[in-house]
């Protein structure tokens, strides 16, 4: 994402090289109001590490969000941002993104805004490949709305709308990602793991198009025990290792099971996102070669001139 | 006197001597099944009439299905051309004469009453005498049927003709057919010619050949069997003119105003100017996105507007409804947008292809919560180019969301008007990206005005959260009474300063009278025209024509209480006055009346309807006949309309 974004454009070079370096109060905005114990505390914990470790200039960073507890992220940084509205975050990324390819893009979306009301988006922004990092904050539940049944709630977990439990097997959003033409790039990762989540952050920015990342997330109002297996049972967690996707020597002491999974081979990577025994993190598939819609698309504007010259040979063609 | 049916002699070595007719107009149209090709031979016409110096008004005729079953009235797809020695600024009451693929077509037209009593037919013979006996019994039903008027019809094998030359006639007919008109209107065929080019540039240069070649035979067709001629002298334009439609006209004064992003999805009757848009981004530098539903290319264009120069999006009717949410977080955010609408009728999907201008009220009014925008329409091809430029200025200057109501009408009405002086402080932006002086408020409000600069990110010490909750000038989320009470003020207070910049309308005709006609977006046209014939014949009727309708421009209650009474005409619908149940309590109005009523506190009456295609101007002078005769305590009066049929 950073070599490739840092597109030669005239227009956009007010703020030059400079020799700033930033700290992690260059980055905190207001103080989050998301509840003790929430999921997202530790997720702007790890973005703001990021934020501090790839030295992002704010002023070129946006953050942009859709509705839900986890889309008041953007409030909590400095950053510029985007709080826009319910399962919309993607299509205003990718205006900011068609805009402005200088500018270094994260959405932050809950699973009803991604997986819910905005998946037409979803699946199309994953196509699109747009050079941009996705995070859906996955506490499988409206929580904001108070306690109603998303797509991603476990088959059975009661909420206000579905009081005798979810009626539907969950979706899994990984499996839909691996199956949309296109992706090139679909991560797992969770909260309670700080460092494979900022491992896993890290590699969603550093890579060459969307990034897409799910990040497991406990809501401990309405959701603080569907992870609880996983939290205390390490050996419930499979972390994939490769080179190319994710490693993190730190957690190999606590979690034992690990599989090597090169990312590049999509047929495994469908099998391990099937639901299985075992939560499965790391990153299922990374392609760099998949074609990017704004390289494809973005014709830089010509000079003001020549444009005047272009329109006048168009009125041309239409004079009387 | 019925249809007199004319099968011309066997073509001789002695031409007839035609007879030259000289009118200040005439209304040509070509009707055929769908994909024979009668559009592209009236566009064709259209266009070399325009460009030879005529004044035209086009409209398409456009069946509802893609590929409709032949020789159905129902499938009759055409093009229709009124051109005039002057301008001429609608597609006016009947047509003199048609060109017809088949009798079942022409019968869609006969029916609808498109036809002058006298029109003159050129019909395709071949039905006369073909192998089923279903087509040849229509075929003398149809005749009998059209025998009912005093149209003059002339036979012409137009397939046999073609023969000559291709396998298919299905292929190159419609040449053959502007052959014909080319000759009986003493069209330049040099510049049939190029623009046969022009519009098959995509093709190889054998398709051009052939065109040529059956463009010239139908000529000499017509040369030796066609008795008639008629002439509509062109007058010299004073300036340098162009020739396009509404759409193009949209798109090109998009480039004119800088636009470099547009964000659509396909819709009818919206879509063309998108087509447009995108070859033309290729070359200019910029770019057209298809976004995967309606919904998105709102965003899309928001999410560009927000950071950067302002964005477009175009769309129609439907579309419009679902970009509601995103309209309103514009609206909220004071994120610039211009948004195209190109209405046609509704509810839901409505009449896709026709127009209808029923959309301003959902414009106005259709987001939740109060949701100021300012909103104009285009009554002109030539007002389609410059609404662009007019509408990028203001959203930027305003940091506001500016829609521009175009219709079915304006999108595929041809006409020729000044060409454009491009001028380059159109296509300056006012993107910025030099630091802003530290503790800047996103929302700076000039708090007499609305008015704020906005930060665009990649601006140093600007840095902030854009949020479709409610905010304070910080752009911190708010919801105490005082702040959104203040807010909504704030975003209000601005149309208000754009309407003390408008000027009042201008009244055409004499500024009082009995009647003042008000209209909006692309009946102008027709309206002056209407107003026009009720003058000549001693009405003191004037008109008005309101550009902005958002804010409302200023001095219309003056205006309105020079006038006995105010009555609007409009292409959507109202109830009858006189109908079953209705009651001046009850009675549901024109949108443009609503909203006159409310803001001047006038007595406004209103005349609309809802056919499907653009008002005609002796509709209009009929139905403000009745009106003024409704209003006249004399209790006979012969109308306009009744005088000339008798």
């Amino acid at each position: 994402m950073t070599a490739c974004s840092e597109m030669a454009c005239p227009l956009f070079s007010a703020v030059g090289d400079d020799d700033r370096s930033f700290e992690l109060s260059d980055y905190e905005g207001a103080a989050a109001r998301w509840c003790p114990g929430c999921g997202d505390h530790s997720i702007l914990t790890a973005v703001e590490r990021l934020l501090v470790a790839e030295q992002l200039k704010p002023e070129q960073t946006v953050f942009v969000s859709g509705i839900g507890c986890s889309s008041r992220f953007p409030h909590y940084l400095k950053t510029y941002g985007f709080h826009g509205i319910h399962g919309r975050a993607l299509p205003v990324a990718t205006g900011v993104r068609l805009q402005r390819p200088d500018l270094t893009v994260f959405v932050v979306m809950g699973d009803g805004d991604c997986t819910s009301i905005g998946a037409g988006h979803w699946i199309h922004a994953m196509r699109y490949n747009m050079r941009m990092v996705a995070l859906m904050l996955d506490n499988a539940i409206y929580g904001l709305t108070k306690n109603q049944t998303s797509p991603t709630t476990p088959q059975g977990h009661p909420s206000n709308t579905q009081p005798k439990g979810s009626y539907l097997p969950a979706l899994n959003p990984v499996e839909v990602a691996l199956g949309v033409t296109n992706a090139s790039f679909v991560a797992q990762t969770a909260e309670w793991v700080p460092a494979h989540l900022f491992a896993t952050l890290r590699a969603a920015y550093r890579h060459d198009g969307f990034a897409f990342v799910r990040i497991l997330q406990r809501c401990p109002i309405y959701t603080p025990g569907i992870y609880q297996l996983a939290v205390q049972r390490p050996d419930v967690i499979e972390l994939l290792v490769h080179d190319d996707g994710v490693t993190v020597p730190e957690l190999e002491r606590t979690y034992k099971n690990r599989v090597a999974h090169d990312p590049r081979d999509l047929d495994r990577a469908r099998q391990l996102a099937a639901v299985g025994d075992r939560v499965r993190l790391g990153v299922f598939y990374r392609d760099e070669t998949k074609v990017k819609y704004e390289d494809l698309r973005r014709v830089p504007t010509h000079a003001v001139q020549e444009r005047i010259g272009l329109l006048n040979a168009e009125l041309d063609k239409y004079a009387v | 006197m019925p249809t007199e049916i004319l099968a011309p002699e066997p073509a001789s070595s002695h031409p007839p001597e035609p007879t030259l007719v000289r009118r200040a107009e005439h209304t040509v149209e070509i009707v055929s099944d769908s994909g024979e090709g009668a559009q592209k031979c009236g566009q064709i016409f259209g266009a070399v009439s325009a460009k030879m110096g005529n004044g035209i008004w086009t409209v398409e005729i456009i069946p509802a299905e893609i590929q409709p079953p032949p020789r159905m009235p129902d499938g009759a797809s055409g093009y229709r051309i009124r051109i005039g020695s002057g301008p001429v600024t609608n597609w006016g009451d009947e047509t003199n004469l048609v060109v017809a693929f088949n009798e079942q077509v022409l019968l869609a037209r006969h029916r609808l009453g498109a036809l002058a009593p006298d029109a003159i037919i050129l019909l395709e013979s071949k039905w006369a005498s073909h192998p089923d006996e279903d087509v040849v019994r229509a075929w003398h039903a149809a005749l009998e049927e059209l025998a009912t008027r005093r149209y003059r019809v002339v036979l012409v094998p137009m397939d046999e003709q073609c023969l000559t030359l291709v396998d298919n006639p299905r292929k190159g007919k419609n040449m053959f057919a502007l052959g014909l008109l080319a000759c009986i209107y003493d069209r330049d065929m040099g510049r049939i010619r190029d623009q046969i080019a022009y519009a098959f540039r995509k093709k190889s240069e054998e398709v051009y050949e052939q065109n040529v070649k059956l463009l010239q035979l139908g000529y000499d067709w017509a040369q030796q069997n066609i008795d008639f001629r008629f002439d509509v002298p062109a007058t010299p334009a004073a300036q340098p003119m162009v020739v396009m439609n509404g759409n193009e006209a949209i798109g090109m004064g998009a480039l004119a105003a800088g636009f470099e992003l547009c964000a659509m999805y396909p819709i009818t009757p919206a879509t063309s100017a998108s087509h447009y848009l995108g070859e033309m981004f290729d070359r200019f530098g910029g770019v057209l996105h298809q976004a995967e539903d309606e919904i998105a290319a709102a965003g899309v264009a928001i999410g560009a507007s927000y950071a950067g120069p302002v964005a477009l999006t175009i769309t129609s009717g439907p579309g419009l409804a679902l970009k509601t949410e995103f309209i309103g977080l514009a609206v909220m955010t004071e994120t610039p947008l211009v948004l195209v609408d190109v209405q046609r009728g509704g509810p839901s999907t409505g009449l896709p292809t026709k127009v209808e201008q029923s959309d301003l009220l959902a414009v106005l009014y259709g987001q939740p919560g109060d949701a100021p925008k300012v909103v104009f329409a285009p009554a002109t091809i030539e007002e389609c180019f410059h609404a662009m430029i007019t509408a990028r200025r203001i959203a930027e200057a305003f940091r506001c969301v500016v829609v521009v109501l175009s219709d079915a009408n304006l999108a595929t009405g041809v006409q020729p008007f000044p060409r454009p002086v491009v001028d380059e402080r159109w296509m300056q932006t006012s993107f910025d990206q030099d630091a802003v002086p530290p503790g800047t408020k996103p929302y700076n409000w000039d708090e007499r005005t609305g008015l704020s600069r906005r930060i665009i990110p990649g601006q140093p010490n600007g840095a902030y959260t854009l949020t479709g909750l409610e905010h304070d000038n910080r752009s911190k989320v708010a919801y105490t009474s005082g702040v959104h009470q203040h807010s909504s003020t704030m975003r209000s207070r601005k149309l208000a300063v754009l309407q003390s910049l408008l000027l009042p309308p201008a009244i055409h005709g004499d500024d009082a009278g009995d009647l003042l006609v008000v209209g909006w977006g692309s009946t102008k046209g027709a309206i002056e025209e209407a107003v026009d014939r009720l003058r000549a014949a001693g009405h003191g009727v004037s008109s008005l024509h309101l550009t902005f309708l958002s804010p409302l421009q200023p001095g219309l209650r003056e205006a309105f209480a020079r006038f006995k009474h105010v009555c609007t005409v409009e292409l959507n619908y109202s109830d009858e006055p006189d109908a079953p149940f209705i009651t001046a309590d009850n009675r549901r109005l024109g949108q443009l009346a609503w909203l006159l009523r409310a803001a001047t506190l006038t007595d406004v009456d209103c005349w609309t309807r809802v056919p499907g295609e653009p008002l005609r101007p002796g509709a209009i002078v009929d139905a403000i006949e009745k009106k003024l005769v409704g209003h006249r305590p004399a209790p006979n009066v012969t109308t306009l309309s009744e005088r000339g049929a008798a």
